[in-house]
C-alpha cells in the first residue's frame, strides 16, 4: 500500500503554449518529485498537410511551400526540394547556380544556428545573446533580402537553378559578412562558454550515445556533440560540396554543452566555406536548360542534404506528369524530437527545457 | 599551481566579469542597432516582395496588362481573378482584375510569369486593413497603390 508521500509519480503538462517549446509542442511530463520519468510529445498543432498540398501543385508551384515547413531556414528547404526534382529528372544546376546555392545554405545555416543560440540561451536564462545574434542574423537576411526580395520564406531557387540572378554587390556584401561575422562568434563565445551558470546548466545533462542516435535516426549537430562525424555535405557530396574544405566538428561526452559547441564550430566552418566559394563564383546561365516546363518521368528519388538541423530528405514520385505523385519529406527536426524522451528520462524538471532547447526542433517541421 | 590559477579565476568571478565587460560595451551610442519604425520606415531591398501592383503605361495611362491569364496559373493558390472582354478585333481587353491579398504568400511565381512585366510585387509593405475584405485589391486599388496612413507623434 502506498501512502500519500509515496505516492510518487506526479503528470505535468508542459506546452503547447510554454515559451522555451519553440512553437506549439506539447511534452507530457512524467515525474517523481524533481525527477522526470518519463516524457510524452503530443505533436500536430501545426499541421498543414504539406505533403498533401504537394500532390495538388505543379512541382514549380510547390517550391514555396517547402520554405514554411522549416521557416527558419527556408533556403535549405528549398535546396532539398529542387535538389531532389532535378536528381528526378537527372539534370544538374550550372556552375554559377550551384556555388551560389553553397553560399546562400551556408548563410541560412549560420543564420539558423544563431537563432537557435539566441532562443537556447534565452532559455536558460541568459537573454543578452539573444539581442547580439539577432543582431548578426539581420546581416545575414538583408543578403537574402536584397537576393531574391524576402527574408524568411525566400523561395530563393527553382528547380534547375536560381530563381534570381545574383545583385551587383552581392560579393562585397558577402565578404564583409565573413570578415565580420567570426569576431562575433569570438564574442558569444566569450559570453557563454566560460560562464560558470552556463557550464552548469549544461554539462552533463541530456546525454546522448551514438548508438541511440542511430536507433532513433537523430542526425545533424546532435548526432555530431554524440561523437560520429557524419555529415551528408562530406559523406554523399551534392552542389559540389566536394570541393570545399572544411571541418566536422564533433564531441566526445554527448550532452548539451557540446551540442552548443559543436553548433558554433559549424558556424565558423560555414564562414569558411563561404569565403572558399565566393572567391570563385564563375560567369554563366543560372538556370539549367530546359527547365520551361517540369515534367520528369516515371520514378523515384529521394535525396538527402544537411540542412541545419541535420539530415533532410525528399522523396518524390513521378507519374509522368506536372504533378508529384507523393512528395515525402524526411524532416530532421522529427526525428531527432524522439530522442527526447532518452535524453530527458532522470534528468530534472528544469533542465528539461535547455535538452528541448538543445534538440533546435521548428515545429513547422515536425508537424508540416 | 594550475589548480591555485583556476581557484582563484572562480573566486574573483573572472568569467562572469567577462561576460559584463562585453555587454557593458554595447552600450556605446554607435552600437545602438533600434529602428524607430513607423517614424523612420527602413528602405526596403529593390527586389522586396511586397504589396501587388499592376501597372501602368506612363505615357498613355493605359493597363500593360493584355489580360493573358498566365499570372493566374501560374499562382499555386488561384488567389488571381482576370477579367478581360473581346474587342471588335477579337482582342482580350482587360475590365477587371481582383487580387486576393489575404491568401497570398509572395512567392513572386505570378511577377515571374508575366510576360509584359505587367504586374509586379512592389516594395510596398504595410498591408494592414480593418476589413478582411480590404484584402481582397481590385483593379483601380492595384494601378493606384494602397494609400499610405500618416502618423504623427
Ligand atoms: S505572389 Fe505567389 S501566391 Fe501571391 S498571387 Fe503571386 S503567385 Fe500567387
Ligand atoms: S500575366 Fe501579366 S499580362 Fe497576363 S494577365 Fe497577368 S498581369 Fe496581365
Amino acid at each position: 500500500m502506498t501512502t500519500a508521500f509515496e505516492s510518487n509519480e506526479l503528470v505535468l503538462n508542459m506546452g503547447p503554449q510554454h515559451p522555451s517549446t519553440h512553437g506549439v509542442l506539447r511534452v507530457i511530463l512524467k515525474l517523481d518529485g524533481e525527477r522526470v520519468t518519463g516524457t510524452e510529445c503530443v505533436i500536430g498543432y501545426l499541421h498543414r498537410g504539406v505533403e498533401k498540398i504537394a500532390e495538388n501543385r505543379t512541382y514549380a508551384m510547390f517550391a514555396p511551400y517547402v520554405d514554411r515547413m522549416d521557416y527558419v531556414s527556408a533556403v535549405s528547404n528549398g535546396l532539398g526540394y529542387c535538389l531532389a526534382v532535378e536528381k528526378l529528372m537527372g539534370v544538374t544546376a550550372p556552375e554559377r547556380a550551384q556555388v551560389a546555392r553553397v553560399i546562400l545554405t551556408e548563410l541560412n545555416r549560420i543564420a539558423s544556428h544563431l537563432l537557435w543560440l539566441g532562443t537556447h540561451a534565452l532559455d536558460i536564462g541568459a537573454i543578452t545573446p539573444l539581442f547580439y545574434t539577432m543582431r548578426e542574423r539581420e546581416e545575414v537576411l538583408k543578403i537574402f533580402e536584397n537576393y531574391c526580395g524576402a527574408r524568411l520564406t525566400t523561395h530563393a531557387f527553382r528547380i534547375g537553378g536560381l530563381q534570381y540572378q545574383l545583385y551587383a554587390g552581392f560579393e562585397e556584401e558577402v565578404r564583409a559578412f565573413c570578415a565580420m561575422f567570426p569576431g562575433k562568434i569570438d564574442e558569444y563565445d566569450r559570453l557563454l562558454t566560460g560562464n560558470r551558470i552556463w557550464r552548469d546548466r549544461l554539462e552533463g545533462v541530456g546525454l546522448l550515445t551514438v548508438d541511440e542516435c542511430k536507433q532513433l535516426g537523430v542526425t545533424g549537430p546532435m548526432l555530431r556533440a554524440s561523437g560520429l562525424a557524419w555529415d551528408v555535405r562530406r559523406a554523399m557530396p551534392y552542389s559540389g560540396y566536394q570541393n570545399y574544405e572544411f571541418e566536422i566538428p564533433t564531441g566526445t561526452r554527448g550532452d548539451t554543452l557540446d551540442r552548443y559547441l559543436v553548433r558554433i564550430e559549424e558556424m565558423r566552418q560555414s564562414v569558411r566555406i563561404i569565403e572558399q566559394a565566393v572567391a570563385r563564383i564563375p560567369e554563366g546561365p543560372i538556370v539549367a536548360r530546359g527547365m520551361k516546363v517540369i515534367k520528369p518521368p516515371i520514378g523515384e528519388a529521394y535525396l538527402p542534404i544537411e540542412a541545419p538541423k541535420g539530415e533532410l530528405g525528399y522523396f518524390i514520385v513521378s507519374d509522368g506528369t506536372i504533378h508529384p505523385y507523393r512528395v515525402r519529406v524526411r524532416p530532421p527536426s522529427f526525428l531527432n524530437l524522439q530522442a527526447l524522451d532518452n535524453m530527458a528520462r532522470g534528468a530534472l524538471v528544469a533542465d528539461v527545457v535547455a535538452i528541448i532547447g538543445s534538440i533546435d526542433c521548428v515545429m513547422g517541421e515536425v508537424d508540416r | 599551481m594550475k589548480t591555485v590559477i583556476e581557484f582563484l579565476k572562480k573566486a574573483l568571478l573572472l568569467d562572469l566579469l567577462e561576460g559584463l565587460w562585453i555587454t557593458f560595451r554595447h552600450q556605446h551610442p554607435k552600437n545602438i542597432y533600434t529602428e524607430q519604425y513607423p517614424l523612420t520606415r527602413p528602405a526596403v531591398a529593390e527586389r522586396y516582395r511586397g504589396a501587388p501592383r499592376l501597372n501602368i503605361h506612363p505615357v498613355t495611362n493605359e493597363t500593360l496588362c493584355i489580360a493573358c491569364d498566365l499570372c493566374k496559373i501560374a499562382c499555386p493558390e488561384n488567389l488571381i481573378v482576370v477579367g478581360f472582354v473581346r474587342d471588335e478585333k477579337k482582342r482580350k481587353q482587360l475590365t477587371t482584375f481582383t487580387y486576393d491579398l489575404s491568401r497570398c504568400m509572395f512567392c513572386g511565381l505570378c511577377e515571374d510569369a508575366c510576360p509584359v512585366d505587367a504586374l509586379e510585387l512592389t516594395q510596398d509593405f504595410e498591408l494592414a486593413s480593418y476589413t478582411r475584405g480590404g484584402q481582397i485589391w481590385d483593379r483601380q486599388m492595384l494601378e493606384e497603390g494602397p494609400r499610405p496612413t500618416e502618423y504623427r507623434q
